[in-house]
Order: structure tokens, then sequence, then C-alpha cells
């Protein structure tokens, strides 16, 4: 072994030296800004690829929103809570995500969250996230997942949080929420309780239930709904399920897919942000831009087929490290729609997948790829 | 140990009934029904063969009694509810040269049957443990396919390896007893624990096809 060789516990205390070194040399306002926005800018700006405690020092200042008419919203999903008694380890990680998107600076937006808020669909489950929620300081936005829905079909999600489906606009973009995992009736025909109808729904691989679909009462509203926008105006829609067909046997999968892009084709820039899936996801369809959310609970394995071509596959999770592969995030929207979609992993460095990224279909502003397999 | 004994009961008993159900439905396949003139009689002509029955239907009533909620064909529910690699196709060994002097080559339909039945049993055994958090003890509700749908992401094929974070060598079983100690939060198992076995049937079987690579990271 050559005399100048460092192992990587010395590599490390030297890099924790000079970012506390280079801590001290920030004003408070600055520091705050140094969150997972800012590294995520600084890879997109192709500044230093993140890595351990380097990119803090070219990061800080950096702004998002603001002066170019972009603007950010924060992202939570899937956090597939129990009751605390049964288990506290989802209900903490939906707080720590709660934390990361109270501590940004500033303030989003408004925070998205993108459906699977309970495991069970059950009231408790439901109440406990309302609870950890409502400390958000932004405005929460909340979609409906198949474990909210299929173990009163609704009823207390509605009561909590409202409508499943809705649309709004905001700074030129116009929003629209789905619902997105309706499954046709295999219950009744089998005489389940609404508790094995649930179990049913919660089981990725469990084949006795349907395929997801928005259904035809949603896409009429769909159609009437963006009827009053120009080609032109920028679409973001947020749906639980990935508005495309990915993997049929986990549901990673939307049976009217191609019914819901026709009324979504005339569009210039449409971005589709989806939950279910928990892990780094992206994808085009022509006009439409797809992007995947990270989960508060657990990552999903990637599909054994069908993977988009675009997607970046994120190293496979480390079970060691009960939050690896896990996060939250932000998304930054330009004024054309398209957007910066940036992974906050809990325990790796954040990803940003840049608007550059899909919008060259994959040529330019490429992600760091990881260096280990996916699985 | 409750899980366990009933556990060995329902392997126990299921052979019984396998072996019952072979037995009724043996005239009906060719093979089996040209061994059974001469060799074999039906129940009712021999004494033994009908006190013999009796004993296991006695057994057979009396597990049923036991197991309310199993007592329908609980392999087939679970292989409509997951998707379940089937064992190897072994009907190669009925073609040609059959019988060559030994006796472990003179193989029957009713074998083959029988062979496939009871592997994929313990299997969809496995799939049972592996998508119920209750049967893998778990403290905190949470189950196998959890993280690993369809038993995906488990890797078996690369076990014995050097699994870093312990620190030594591993198989597959220490990763499964990991997993219910750590993010299931159970009580591991023994490995001739009938659970750890259907388990590790179960994951081996997702991964059938795919080449052994022990010791791959």
């Amino acid at each position: 072994m050559p005399a100048e060789h460092k192992s990587v516990e010395t590599k490390y205390m030297e890099e924790r030296q000079q970012f506390y070194a280079a801590l001290k040399k920030l004003d408070r306002r600055s520091f705050i800004k140094v969150s997972a926005a800012a590294m995520g800018a600084a890879a997109v700006q192709g500044i230093a690829v993140p890595n351990s405690f380097q990119p803090v020092s070219v990061a800080y200042g950096e702004q998002t929103g603001g002066e170019s008419g972009r603007f950010r919203f924060a992202y939570i999903s899937d956090s597939h809570l129990y009751a605390k008694e049964i288990n506290d380890r989802f209900a903490n990680a939906l707080m720590r995500a709660v934390d990361d998107v109270n501590s940004l600076d500033p303030q989003p937006d408004f925070v998205f969250y993108g459906g699977d808020l309970a495991q069970l669909g059950q009231p408790d489950e439901l109440e406990l996230g309302a609870q950890i929620l409502r400390e958000l300081k932004a405005p929460l936005k909340i979609m409906v997942g198949e474990h909210d829905w299929y173990f009163d079909m609704g009823e207390k999600w509605r009561e909590l949080f409202g409508q499943p489906t809705e649309s709004w606009d905001h700074k030129g973009i116009h929003f629209v929420k789905l619902l997105s995992v309706i499954e046709e009736d295999f219950w009744t025909p089998r005489g389940m309780t609404p508790m094995e109808r649930m179990k049913t729904v919660a089981g990725l691989d469990n084949h006795l239930q349907k395929s997801f679909t928005v259904g035809p009462e949603q896409r009429e509203w769909l159609k009437k709904d963006v009827a009053r926008y120009g080609d032109d105006t920028p679409l973001v829609v947020f749906s639980h399920s990935p508005l495309y067909k990915l993997y049929k046997n986990w549901n990673f999968w939307t049976d009217d897919a191609e019914e819901v892009q026709a009324i979504l084709k005339r569009f210039k820039n449409v971005v589709v942000i989806h939950g279910h899936t928990h892990q780094m996801l992206t994808n085009r369809i022509d006009n439409i831009h797809f992007h995947g959310l990270l989960a508060t609970a657990w990552p999903w394995p990637y599909a054994p087929e069908g993977m988009p071509e675009l997607t970046i596959e994120m190293t496979r999770p480390d079970p060691f490290n009960v939050q690896d592969g896990c996060g939250d995030g932000e998304v930054v929207v330009h004024p054309d729609g398209l957007v910066d979609k940036i992974y906050n992993f809990w325990n790796r460095n954040p990803v940003t997948v840049a608007r550059e990224y899909t919008a060259s279909w994959g040529k330019k502003a490429v992600p760091p790829q990881p260096n280990r397999p996916s699985y | 140990m409750r899980a366990k004994y009933r556990i060995t009961i329902i392997i126990s008993l299921g052979c019984v009934i396998a072996v019952a159900l072979l037995w009724t439905s043996s005239t009906s396949t060719p093979a089996a029904a040209q061994e059974a003139t001469g060799t074999r009689q039906a129940a009712g002509d021999d004494p033994d063969l009908a006190a013999g029955q009796t004993i296991a239907d006695s057994h057979m009533e009396q597990w049923k009694r036991k197991n309310p909620d199993r007592v329908a064909d609980w392999v087939a529910e679970e292989k409509e509810r997951h998707a379940i690699q089937p064992p190897a196709d072994n009907s190669h060994l009925l073609k040609g040269g059959q019988g060559e002097g030994h006796t472990y080559g003179q193989y029957t339909e009713r074998d083959l049957l029988m062979w496939s039945r009871e592997t994929e049993k313990l299997v969809v055994e496995g799939s049972r443990i592996f998508h119920d958090a209750d049967l893998l003890g778990s403290t905190v509700a949470v189950s196998c396919d959890m993280c690993h749908p369809d038993a995906s992401n488990t890797h078996p094929e690369t076990y014995p390896k050097f699994q870093t974070q312990m620190g030594r060598v591993v198989l597959l079983r220490d990763m499964i007893n990991w997993c219910i100690e750590r993010p299931v939060r159970g009580k591991r198992f023994d490995p001739d624990d009938p659970r750890m076995r259907a388990l590790e049937a179960y994951i081996y079987a997702q991964r059938k096809g795919e080449p052994l690579n022990y010791g791959k990271h």
C-alpha cells in the first residue's frame, strides 16, 4: 500500500472539516438555502457531481423560482401509514418528510401529496396522516392512492381531504388531479369483506385484483375541464398510477392510459407526476413527460420488463439502511410547463432530472449514472 | 410454536390427502390403470385397505374441523392470488428406455404428478407465508412482499456470498432471518422451521431459470 493512501475514514473526516469550514463563511440566509433544491440545481448546471459534502461549497446562494418565472412545489408520497400503535416507522418517515419540506426557504408554493397515505385505508390511518400533514407550512394538495380507498371506497378520505378529482390554475399552469386507481368490481362476486377487498388491492403482486383505470366518467370530466384551454397552455397532471403502461402484474399501469393521453395530445407540453412506483422513474410519450415520486415508506424494485428508455435507474436500495431509496423532493416548474424533477433521497445525494433531459429525449443534461446495479 | 405445529400438521395431512386423491384418481390415468391390474385391489375388496381408508378419512375430518378456514383448496387459492413458477417438467422420463433393469428408472405419470404436486405445495406454502405478516410473526404488520413483490430483488442465486454489512459469508436463510428480525420485526426462524423451508422454497422457485452465481454482489 503506498504511503499516500488515504483510508475512506480519513477522506470522510477531511471532507467533513472542509464542510464545517465552508459553513462558517455562510450568512444565515444562505445557510438555509443549502437544501436539496440547491444541490439539485447545482447538479443541473453541471457544477460538480454531488458527492458527499462537496456540493455545499458550490451551491449556496442558488435561487430557484422568482426572477425567471419559475416556481417550485414540494412533494411527499406513499407513506403507507399504519396506526401508531401498530407501526411507528412509517409515521416517523412521514414526519421526516414534513420536516424536510418545512425547512425549505423560501417555502414552496404548495406541497403535493402523491397518494397512499394509509396502508389499509383505515380511518385511524388516514386521520394520523392528516394530523401529520397538518404541520406543513405551505398549502397542501393531496391525491388518492389505492391504499387510501378500498376499505370504505373513499368515504373517510373525502371527509378529510375533499374531492379526489379537481383542477386549478397556478402562475399560468393548469393543474389537474385525477383518481387513477379505479378497479372493476372483483370483490362482490367473491363475497369479500371490505377488509379482504382492501388487503387484496394492497398486495402489489396480488392477481385477484383488476387493473387501474381513470374510467369513462373522469375522462369525460377531463375533456370538459381542458376544453377551455388553448393548445399552448402548459398542463401538469397528477395521477397515482403512471398514466402509461409499464408493468401490468404490479399495476405499474393504467388500463385506459391511451384514452387519457389522447385527450392531452393537442397540448404542447404536458407533465404527468405520479406516485405508486416508489422509485426514480422517467418517461416521455410524445408531448407528455412523466416523472415518478419517491416514497417515504419503502422503495419498490424496478419492474422486470417494460422499463422506459429515459429512466435512469437508482441503485438497488440497501436493506441494512432502513430509509435508503426513500425520500421526498421538489419540482421546479418552468414557464413552458416542463419541470426539473428533484429526487431528495434521505441517504444518498439528491438527483435532478432536468427539464432539458426529457425535452432533448435524453440527449442533454443526463443525470449522473449510478455505478451499481439496480436489480 | 403453535404456527409451527399447525404447519407440520398441514404438511403431513396434506401428504395423506395427496396420496388419497392420487389413489382415488389413479384408475383414470392409463399408466396407473395398467399398474393397478393384478397388483392392487380397490379398497372395497380388501378389508385392510378399507380400514386404512377409514382412518385416513377420520384424520381428514378432524383436520377440517380444526381448520375451517383452510378446508377450501388453499393451494389453488394461493396460486390464483400470486404468480408461482411451476416446478420443472419431467415428462422426458416417461419416454424411451424405460425400465432398463433398475427400479428407480420405472416412473409412471403418477410419480411425476406426485413429485410436482408435493414440490409445488411447499412453494405455495412459502408464498402464503411470504405474503402474510401474521404468519411471519411480524410485530409491525410488515410482510416480505411489501418490498419484494413476486420475490423480486431477493436474488437467491447469489448466495452464499460475503454480506458486507454483516462482515461474513451468509446463505439465503441468513438474509431471510435478517429481514424477519429487522424490517419485519419478528422472531428469527430456526433453519429447520417448516416456515423457513417453505420461504426458501418459494424464493428459489421464483428465480427459476436464473443461473447460479454464488458470491455475486
